[in-house]
């Protein structure tokens, strides 16, 4: 994958992002030594569904169904901001963490801030027996002690780009994609629907 | 004293000092986030660290339980420190004027005032003396636009829509800051109010406020109303005399069993409290199928934290993943 001057360079198509779900999930259930007392928790606003895609291909593997949720964590950043987007979407943890293996499920792992606050937020819904994170790509540039247990790609990028994971279930294609952050645009995760910008 | 404004923010506001402040985009925005909010007020460990760090003084220089209960908790619930002025311990009683107790809390550093006060007005003049949020908790017979949000955001969660929704409000209209704030809200949103009152309780142009309809008569209005909403009667200004007794004021515009049959199956009752049992509602009706009265109460924590969550949030829209 080539980057060309100015515009976006995808590092990551819709194949290459099914092959490494597929992956990572082998790698989940391998780790765990299967699906028992496995839940995936997802966060806003795209983990949460790579998290269903990945209970899906684990329900594929092992015939059984782990409990899914998804997690809002704007409520527990360190740089309490309000955003145009995303909006507060909420918490939705419909099962009993206690005692259980939690797989936290992002799609970028960057600054590890998210996953900090993600740390929190998961704690004040219980007490898991664990906590493991699986992350669709590394990009580096970590400013916090946090690693990911299951990585779907290591890509390394530049503090000036953005790395941006887009899904067919909610913007239409699936890629991961490199571009410059031009002068007043948000790092961070795109706007569900589609970058229109 | 004005912040800049930033367009980036969803809810661009510095104070709440009146609905007439908020658009109806503004109020849906309120109402979104208070759902968001509901799902924290039922966790098992009820609070979340948004706004660690912030101060919010609760000035509430007139008597009230759930108002001023229902914005602790929810202050509380952000992880705001809070503290508490006003009532017979603070040195208004010493003859400290308004502004004097403004000047010294704002330097104590408190980011938000919340102030409920007898008199009209009063949480204007604390906003012209800090550079903290205001939001008026309730004041003189002028407004009460909380009360207003989560009475809007009850008859959201049951109704779904307020687009020609048919809302009577029932009552002493011209002493409540409830109205004041609630029927033009209403009206903003598409909703069509009907006032339902003797004439010695209607103010005198009741078209200002923004209903559509004004009637004496509860019985007829009464199979129309999707929402019914029981003022309570302020049993203090009875002096007045706005009517002859509280047993015809019963009869005539207390909601009875023997009402229920003239309304809608699905029509809800709403009442700010406290209610005067047997005079504006019977028990009968205050506990029946159709109140929404303790869903009111609920919704007041989760509106209360949305709106303390947006107007201290920050401005910052810049974040890394």
């Amino acid at each position: 994958m080539q980057r060309s001057e100015s515009d976006q360079a995808c590092v990551m198509d819709e194949n290459e992002i099914d092959r490494t779900l597929v992956r990572m999930a082998h790698q989940i259930l391998e780790q765990n030594k299967g699906g028992e007392n496995l839940a995936l928790v997802g966060i806003l606003t795209r983990g949460d569904i790579l998290a269903r895609k990945l209970a899906e291909i684990i329900y594929q593997i092992e015939g059984i169904h782990v409990p899914v949720g998804s997690l809002d964590i704007s409520l527990y950043r360190d740089d309490t901001c309000i955003m145009n987007f995303p909006q507060l979407r909420g918490t939705d943890i419909l099962f009993n963490i206690d005692n259980k293996t939690i797989v936290l499920v992002d799609d970028v792992l960057f600054t590890g801030r998210t996953i900090r606050a993600a740390l929190d937020a998961l704690m004040d819904f219980g007490r898991p027996a664990r906590i493991q994170l699986a992350i669709l790509v590394d990009r580096g540039h970590r400013e916090l002690p946090i690693r990911a247990d299951f990585v779907g790609k290591n890509v390394p990028s530049a503090a000036n780009e953005n790395v941006r994971l887009h899904l067919k279930d909610v913007d239409g294609y699936s890629s991961v994609t490199i571009t410059r952050i031009n002068p007043g645009e948000r790092i961070g995760s795109a706007p569900i629907g589609g970058d229109h910008e | 004293m004005n912040r800049a404004a930033n367009k980036n923010k969803v809810f661009d506001h510095k104070d709440l000092l009146s609905i007439d402040e908020l658009s109806a985009e503004d109020i849906m925005t309120v109402l979104n986030y208070a759902k968001m909010f509901e799902e924290v007020n039922e966790r098992t460990i009820k609070k979340v660290p948004a706004l660690r760090g912030k101060t919010v003084c609760n000035l509430f220089l007139e008597p009230s339980t759930r108002t001023r209960g229902s914005f602790e908790l929810a202050e509380k619930r952000l992880s705001c420190d809070t503290v508490n002025a006003g009532g017979s311990a603070s040195s208004t009683v010493k003859g400290e004027s308004l502004v004097d107790t403004i000047k010294t809390l704002d330097s104590m550093k408190v980011d938000m005032f919340i102030v409920r006060h007898k008199y009209a007005g009063t949480p204007y003049i604390v906003s012209q003396h800090t550079n903290a949020a205001v939001i008026d908790a309730g004041d003189g017979k002028h407004q009460h636009p909380t009360q207003a949000l989560l009475d809007l955001y009850t008859i959201w969660k049951k109704k779904g829509s307020f687009d020609g929704l048919k809302v009577g409000i029932v009552g002493d209209i011209v002493h409540s800051r409830v109205c004041g704030s609630l029927v033009p809200a209403l009206a903003k949103l598409g909703a069509e109010v009907t006032l339902i009152a003797p004439a010695t309780m209607l103010p005198a142009c009741p078209e200002v406020l923004g209903a559509a309809h004004v009637t004496a008569n509860l019985d007829e209005a009464l199979p129309d109303l999707d929402v019914v909403y029981m003022l309570r009667i302020q049993m203090e200004r009875l002096e007045e005399a706005p009517f002859p007794s509280l047993r015809e004021y019963h009869l005539l515009y207390g909601l009875t069993k023997e009402r229920e049959p003239l309304m809608k199956q699905d029509a809800i009752i709403c009442h700010p409290g406290p209610i005067n049992r047997g005079v504006e509602l019977d028990s009968y009706m205050a506990d029946g199928s159709h109140s929404v009265i303790t869903d009111q109460v609920f919704s007041g924590v989760c509106v209360r934290m949305a709106l303390i969550y947006l107007l201290l949030g920050g401005a910052n829209d810049e974040i890394s993943a």
